[in-house]
């Protein structure tokens, strides 16, 4: 069973209660009626997949209910840390330095 | 070499007997709000409900028959056992805030006995460990399939809502773990 820290609960809580919400930090465009068809496209549709370090929204749904961000590797599935929304993008080279493991699944 | 392990056969309605180490009982009907509340509204909805929400994850507050439990940084469930009404009193608060009254869409079933946490842990993964899970701590969370909320209201005792339609599957789940608690 992976535990994931909600950092509302401020605890490990197994990963039944949560579910994904997709990629974290995409800010919807302030002009939403005045962008192009492609510059939609981009912003609603358009994801990296990325193989590797990914940021996503997560719900702690059966939990607290809240929505927070993680930062978690799509191939091992480990989560680096999880911070609450609207808090900044960790930095990167210091999530892969093990600087910031609030949150590390076990 | 592993030791082996024998299972023990089961009748299929062993499970709805008496169990040696945890009793299941109905708890009795009680009124209960859904509360959402920002911050600034925390002092005058305490006031008028009697009881002080909490603002810590995981605990509760009481006061008499009356409980506030913490869900989330924005919301509570607060039940009173004496059935008092609970709109009435929240409605007096003059906060900005949002009460639903779901006294009829939960029912509760209080565990009790040395073996209730294991009978709640064979289905709900939340850690119930005394230091980590006290007397009066609460949370939501699973068991099994279902959403539960759960608060610990004696070292041996929890009380366990559910929604209304899920209780059959709650209380049988319960009564698996709780056969399953004494071996
Ligand atoms: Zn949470």
């Amino acid at each position: 069973m992976l535990l994931i820290y909600c950092p509302y609960c401020e605890e490990e809580r197994s990963e039944l209660e949560f579910r994904g919400a997709g990629d974290a930090h995409i800010a919807r465009p302030d002009n939403i009626a005045d962008i192009t068809d492609e510059e939609f496209e981009e912003y609603f549709f358009l994801r990296q997949n990325p193989k590797g370090l990914i940021f996503e929204r997560w719900r702690h749904i059966h939990g607290c209910g809240r929505f927070f961000n993680a930062a978690r590797d799509t191939v091992s599935d480990r989560f680096y840390t999880t911070y609450k929304a609207g808090e900044p993008k960790p930095d990167v080279a210091a999530i892969l330095n093990g600087e910031r493991d609030k949150g590390a699944a076990r | 070499m592993a030791d082996l392990a024998t299972a023990t056969r089961k009748a299929a309605l062993t499970a709805r007997g008496g169990f040696t180490d945890v009793i299941l009982t109905p708890a009795p009907a009680a009124s209960r709000l859904s509360l959402r509340a920002g911050t600034d509204a925390l002092a005058g909805l305490s006031a008028a409900l009697g009881v002080t929400l909490p603002s810590r994850p995981k605990t509760s507050a009481s006061s008499g028959k009356r409980h506030a439990l913490w869900l989330g940084p924005d919301e509570w469930l607060v039940i009173d056992e004496s059935e008092a009404d609970l709109m009435a009193a929240s409605a007096t608060s003059g906060t900005l805030h949002s009460a639903v009254d779901v006294s009829h869409r939960n029912v509760a079933v209080i565990v009790s006995g040395p073996g209730a946490e294991v009978a709640i842990n064979s289905g709900c993964p939340q850690d119930l460990s005394l230091a980590i899970f006290p007397v009066g701590a609460c949370s939501r969370t699973i068991l099994g399939k279902v959403e539960i909320v759960l608060l610990r209201i004696a070292e041996d005792t929890f009380r366990v809502e559910c929604w209304r339609s899920f209780s059959p599957y709650v209380f049988g789940m319960l009564s698996e773990g709780a056969a399953d608690a004494g071996h």
